[in-house]
């Protein structure tokens, strides 16, 4: 169901505690360091990339979702030994992005959810092929087939996440 | 203009954080040396989110880390018994291993130090738990629990027992990020154990090390073991990195890559070694298992020698054995080496013959002129070992040998009895100690050899030929 920008931003928006906003992105970075030492596989699945889409289609405020993916884009780069900015920009567009469609879509159906998770995936994915192998001149290889079950693992994985953050959304009406 | 600024505000801010991170980025790329370290203010943002993320991470390491324990050393202890007969075997099996690989270890040794190679050896380690990895898979970074405040350094090879794992990368107090083998920006230089073909290592685009731009090589075959070479400074030479698994073409040239399967679990890392020291020395507790496997050679061989069988044969009757050696000897002393007993006494020596001007002519030259020359021609080398003999008997047709008062002789018989000499020959022979001893036996003369020790009296079996010959006499 799709509504107008401005029924959709009264009808749906709801806020969450400040604590929130630092915990989250905190506990999906750890975690997404963690349970990769863990488990083989588990880098297909971006945590950071879930939190942030989640704070944009729920916030519908491009600004605000900007640059808490920036934020949350450049921490995640600090883990790694690339140069700080390529997680960070290509997790504010997706921000923006996610932000931008938030307020034009229903994105409390899971089977949104699902699909823009699964959009958003390959988007992140595409910027950063454009920055690193453009941009930086690194080697970045696409497979097709790995970028398709990474999608499809991330819209798994943000329909459950994004069930549990629900629990800590409040309204603001 | 503020309505432009109000209709765009989305837009603008996305476009003014893209432009500032873009600056950033170019800024950081754009360094003096392509693997210089981070910039101040990048270096302190690492150390934020590092600094943020890893307590939690510490948190839930240690407690997971602390329930495994609980359940493996105290619940899980299913098979226990059997393991442990199991690595006994295994550990007796690697001693006797050790004990073949020692002697060629410290041959290895003795001829590098002749090539003047310089042997780097571990010397120092760190432990450390992996903590966290980098998350993504673009980056195979791992995140360590020690940092520079346990004397860890950028750089430094990170190991485990079964292989290389990477090298230290950021280094922060108390936690330090290191840069795998499998990533594309690493490096390290190795070798192939069998073919000797050397190369640079690094990851491939989906996280698999790889020997790049190699020159085509039949030999090259799977399962072949694959070290690290040294060359590049960092990590130490011959330590494991990995075997051969298969070998693909270089899709940009006619060079292949080959691809190894690493040696150690890169993927399931849990506690690993940062080399923090290396050292020209070998490690003293490498020397103890040196010298540990020496001394265990060594009772192997000791056990060999009794199990073998002895050139004395008991069983046989007492004359036809060999004389003992003398037990009594000091068991570290080096014992003289004997020369063998002459199948024909030396006729032919050139200062036997005496001087033109002497001979007559028609007349035969007798033993005992010959060996009156050779004695004088001689006196030092024979004097020494006529000093450490017991004068013998005088035989009769020396009288014009005896009148020069240089000689003294020594029968070349099997069994010799000693005599007491004469006292003008025991005084030729004193003030005279080099003359040479000589003798005749029916028509042969000879000059005076060292003597076997089956021709020698028994007094003198029981005393090595090399001591001193004061007091002999």
């Amino acid at each position: 169901m799709v509504l107008m920008a401005s029924s959709r931003h009264e009808v749906g928006a709801k806020s969450f505690p400040l604590v929130i906003y630092i915990v989250v992105p905190l506990l999906a970075l750890g975690l997404q360091s963690l349970l990769s030492l863990h488990f083989n596989h588990f880098d297909l699945i971006d945590l950071p990339l879930l939190v942030t889409i989640y704070y944009g289609i729920t916030q519908r405020e491009p600004v605000s979702a900007t640059m808490v993916g920036a934020l949350i884009g450049i921490a995640q780069d600090a883990l790694t030994h690339h140069a700080l900015g390529i997680f960070g920009i290509s997790k504010a567009v997706i921000g923006y992005m996610a932000a931008s469609l938030g307020v034009r879509v229903d994105t409390e159906n899971h089977g949104t959810r699902l699909l823009l998770t699964f959009g958003f995936t390959l988007a992140q994915t595409a910027v950063l092929w454009l920055l690193q192998r453009d941009m930086l001149g690194q080697q970045f290889a696409w497979h097709w087939f790995h970028e398709l079950m990474r999608a499809v693992a991330n819209a798994v994985a943000a329909v459950i996440l994004f069930a549990v953050l629900d629990l800590t959304r409040r309204s603001d009406y | 203009m503020e309505s432009f600024f109000s209709r765009y505000r989305n837009a603008l801010v996305l476009i003014a954080v893209l432009l500032v991170q873009v600056i950033g980025l170019a800024v950081q790329v754009r360094r003096p040396e392509p693997n210089a370290a981070d910039g101040h203010g990048v270096r302190l943002i690492r150390s934020w989110v590092v600094g943020l993320v890893t307590p939690p991470e510490r948190l839930l390491h240690a407690s997971g880390h602390g329930i495994r324990g609980l359940w493996a050393n105290y619940v899980d202890l299913v098979h226990v018994r059997q393991e442990n007969k199991s690595l006994k075997s295994e550990l007796d099996r690697l001693r006797l291993e050790e004990d073949s690989i020692a002697e060629d270890a410290r041959q290895g040794k003795r001829l590098q130090v002749l090539l003047g190679f310089q042997e780097k050896y571990v010397y120092k380690t760190v432990a450390a738990q992996v903590i966290g990895t980098s998350g993504t898979e673009q980056s195979q970074v791992l995140l360590i629990d020690k940092g520079s405040h346990e004397g860890i350094k950028p750089d430094m090879p990170v190991i485990t027992p079964d292989g290389i794992v990477g090298k230290t990368r950021d280094v922060f107090r108390h936690t330090s990020q290191v840069l795998e083998i499998s990533d594309p920006t690493s490096g390290a230089g190795v070798i192939l154990e069998k073919t000797r073909i050397r190369g640079v290592l690094r990851g491939n685009s989906w996280g698999q090390p790889e020997i790049v731009n190699v020159s085509p090589d039949e030999r090259i075959q799977a399962g072949e073991a694959v070290l690290t070479s040294g060359g590049d400074a960092i990590y130490p030479r011959g330590l494991a990195v990995g075997n051969v698994e298969r070998v693909k073409p270089d899709p940009e040239g006619t060079l292949v890559n080959v691809l190894v399967k690493p040696a150690a679990n890169l993927s399931k890392l849990e506690e690993v070694l940062v080399i923090t020291s290396t050292s020209e020395e070998m490690p003293t507790q490498a020397q103890q298992d040196l010298s540990e496997a020496d001394q265990a050679e060594q009772r192997a061989s000791d056990v060999l020698a009794e199990r073998l069988p002895s050139r004395v044969d008991p069983n046989a009757p007492p004359d036809q054995q060999e004389a003992p050696e003398d037990d009594s000897a000091d068991e570290g002393a080096a014992r003289p080496v004997k020369p063998p007993q002459a199948l024909h006494p030396d006729r032919y020596t050139p200062s036997d013959t005496p001087p033109a001007a002497e001979l007559v002519p028609g007349q035969k030259i007798t033993n005992a002129q010959s060996s009156a020359v050779s004695g004088a021609a001689n006196p030092a080398a024979n004097g020494a070992a006529a000093a450490g003999k017991p004068a013998v008997s005088t035989p009769t047709s020396a009288g014009t040998s005896a009148g020069s008062g240089t000689a003294t002789k020594q029968a070349s018989s099997p069994k010799p009895k000693p005599k007491t000499a004469p006292p003008a020959t025991q005084a030729g022979a004193k003030e005279n100690p080099g003359a040479k001893a000589s003798g005749t036996q029916g028509a042969a003369s000879e000059t005076l050899q060292p003597q076997p020790q089956s021709q020698t009296p028994k007094p003198e079996t029981s005393q090595p030929q090399a001591s001193p010959p004061q007091g002999r006499d």
